[in-house]
């Protein structure tokens, strides 16, 4: 175990009744950047919280480089959190605020002078550096507060929402930022966010949290195509479920008896019996769309139903598809990869046909 | 879409009555005060002719002592207040609502009692006879105690360095009342309110979430209250120091009543003079020197402090332009 740069052992945390973080156990790699996902009031905040010394497992123990660091006080981790309101000082200008841990750590002026400088031009606020915090647009105040926390390469940089503040367009910009400093500095990122486009987009392996539980630890492709759970399933991304129960087993698919739908061909990779219970995911992305039935040389092997369009939302990249086939609403998404207006057009109450492969469904949640 | 003519005469309209009450009730009377002191004064007590007399009379070897006095305790008081106010309106803010709301109602609960009253307890409680006292001599003997069983060579070095006293103690000697210290001690109880309450509703509104976010980057509780809480404050702590400096400058019924004969203040000169003496020109020349012994120090610090800021402010922009320029040369 001593191994492992940072590790989260069996740790648990309550408040009152509640329990926030209830036997969580996670290994974090040197230089990862790791995200801890989930809704909020799903822990993850007071597992950051925990890391940074501002709250105490009622059990567990949190290691960093081997050293068991459960009990040490904020100011003795090096440990920096970016906080989601930045909490820069307001009464510092911008070179005291990042010169703030150095000053500690008792540094002489020169490497102080060397340290703030160089980052204030990696973050380039070069020309900022004598105002105060008032006087910066809040990604200015972003990049402030993430020069401040990484300026003395603090073992581990936790990041809580840090993009949360800012608006759109800000905050993918500063997604491609936050990546080029991560691989800029080499330090261990820890990112809490509820926001799954972040996580996925800048995470190295994502921890899916829900109710105080690490419900899925993976790499960002296998949360979206493997989800462990249901809801891992429904909170990254829109996913369509059919609950059903396994008619027959032939080879390694599986015929899959739905209430209000016809039945459903399915990869079985779980190996299931006859009689079990099981929820499909299958991905809107993963199914078509089309006025005709699918060619024939797809096979007769494909779940094909006839259907019914209720909704459509174009979105210039992808059309959305709300369609209802059996007692099942079903959505479909729609990529365009080549001219649109050439192509056959859909529209509202048409009847059409929804298809996918089996292989493409997945199995989340079987009950015995 | 508002008449600027018309938005200035309403700015007009509402602060008037204001102006009116400050004009009547504080220039005005300001105003009379300072023109009687050229005036001379009659043996019954009225108000003499114009003249320079008054200001003649004042140059009396007693007042430069007794205005000193005043300023320094003045001062005592305001930082007594001060560092007891800071750590008590930190400890407020940070309890919870109901906390909160108790604590601040019990620090206004004296309030609902006369001045003159509380004061007057005082008295009965620092009176020889009082508990109060009785407490410190204990104290003082228990000390002594614990002294006498020290090493001789300790012993020396404590009396050496002003630690202890070589005197035995004795209680006639150790009284409170009638002493300096009963009115700095006083007179804190009585300000102390006034210097919690502007530094508590600064302390409210600061953000302890920058505590957190010192100690994340490696400070120490203590001096993440002195570089983040106290600069976070300093407003409420400015109107704080007002607060309970100008009202012990004035004060003069504490000095009255507990100082005795070991501490007279200018408030006790400008009585006598006024309600003893019945020459209302002296006592209002006495209160136009402690007026000019007050305003003449903090204007001129003010000043002093405009002049650094705007240098700072220079040195900033110097700077900013400076990084800018090479900035601009790297990229």
């Amino acid at each position: 175990m001593n191994n492992d740069f940072l590790v989260f052992d069996h740790v648990t945390k309550r408040f009152g009744a509640m329990t926030a973080v209830n036997d969580v156990s996670l290994t974090v790699s040197k230089g990862e950047f790791f995200s801890l996902l989930g809704p909020s009031g799903c822990g993850k905040t007071t597992l950051l919280r925990m890391l940074g010394g501002f709250e105490r497992p009622d059990s567990g123990r949190i290691y960093l480089e081997g050293r068991d660091i459960t009990d040490l006080p904020p100011n003795q981790r090096r440990v920096h959190t970016v906080f989601q309101n930045y909490a820069l000082f307001p009464t510092m200008t911008v070179w005291d605020n990042i010169a703030f841990s150095l000053k500690l750590a008792k540094k002489s002026k020169a490497e102080i002078e060397e340290s703030v400088d160089g980052i204030l031009e990696m973050i380039q606020l070069s020309d900022q550096a004598w105002k105060y915090p008032n006087q910066l647009s809040g990604g200015q105040k972003q990049r402030v507060a993430i020069a401040r926390a990484l300026v003395d390469r603090p073992q581990v940089l936790l990041l809580d929402e840090p993009l949360a503040a800012l608006d759109l367009k800000l905050r993918q910009h500063m997604l491609i930022e936050l990546d080029t400093i991560h691989d800029q500095v080499g330090i261990t990122f820890l990112y809490v966010t509820h926001d799954q486009g972040e996580a996925m987009s800048l995470s190295d392996r994502i921890a899916v949290i829900n109710r105080g539980k690490v419900e899925q630890l993976d790499g960002p492709a296998k949360i979206y195509e493997a989800p462990a759970s249901r809801f891992v399933a429904s909170f990254i991304g829109d996913t369509n479920f059919f609950s059903g129960e396994i008619a027959a087993v032939e080879g390694d698919y599986c015929l899959l008896d739905v209430d209000g739908f016809p039945q459903i061909k399915a990869y079985n990779d779980k190996q299931l019996k006859v009689g079990q219970r099981v929820d499909l995911s299958v991905r809107p992305e993963k199914i078509r769309v089309t006025m005709s039935p699918p060619p024939p040389e797809k096979g007769a092997s494909i779940n094909v139903f006839p259907s019914k369009v209720r909704d459509i939302v174009y979105q210039g990249v992808y059309t959305k598809f709300w369609v209802t086939a059996g007692d099942l609403r079903i959505q479909s998404l729609k990529p365009h990869s080549r001219f649109l207006l050439d192509q056959e057009t859909i529209t509202w109450n048409d009847d059409v046909f929804v298809w996918w492969h089996p292989d493409d469904g997945y199995m989340v949640e079987t009950t015995p | 879409m508002n008449n600027p003519l018309r938005s200035k005469r309403t700015e007009w309209v509402v602060t008037l009555p204001g102006f009116l009450w400050l004009a009547l009730f504080f220039a005005i009377p300001a105003l009379i005060v300072l023109a009687f002191t050229f005036h001379g004064h009659d043996a019954s007590g009225g108000v003499g002719e114009w003249s320079l007399s008054t200001w003649r009379e004042l140059v009396d070897p007693d007042y430069p002592a007794i205005v000193w006095n005043t300023i320094r305790i003045s001062f005592e008081v305001t930082i007594w207040s001060i560092v007891l106010a800071v750590p008590s309106a930190y400890a407020i803010a940070r309890m919870n609502s109901r906390w909160r709301a108790v604590v601040a109602g019990s620090i206004m609960l004296p309030f609902w009692t006369s001045f003159v009253v509380r004061v007057f307890a005082w008295k009965t409680m620092l009176h020889p006879d009082g508990w109060l006292q009785a407490c410190y001599c204990a104290w003082l003997r228990t000390r002594e105690w614990l002294f006498s069983w020290l090493p001789a060579a300790v012993q020396k070095l404590l009396v050496a360095i002003g630690a202890a006293s070589s005197e035995p103690f004795s209680e006639a000697t150790s009284t409170i009342l009638d002493s300096e210290a009963a009115v700095v001690l006083v007179s804190v109880y009585s300000f102390l309110p006034f210097a919690i309450m502007p530094i508590y509703t600064a302390a409210e509104k600061f953000d302890f979430s920058l505590m957190e976010a010192a100690r994340d980057l490696g400070a120490k509780n203590f001096y993440a209250f002195r570089k983040i809480f106290l600069p976070g404050v300093r407003q409420g702590v400015v109107s704080a120091v007002l607060m309970v400096f100008i009202p012990a400058i004035g004060s003069y019924v504490i000095p009255q009543v507990l100082g005795g004969t070991n501490c007279v203040l200018i408030g006790n000169k400008i009585f006598m003079r006024a309600i003893q003496n019945r020459n209302i020109p002296h006592a209002s020349a006495l209160a136009a020197l402690m007026a000019v012994s007050v305003l003449v120090p903090l204007g001129m610090a003010l000043w002093w402090k405009k002049r650094q800021d705007a240098r700072g402010r220079r040195r900033i922009q110097e700077q900013s332009a400076r990084m800018g320029a090479e900035g601009g040369r790297a990229s």
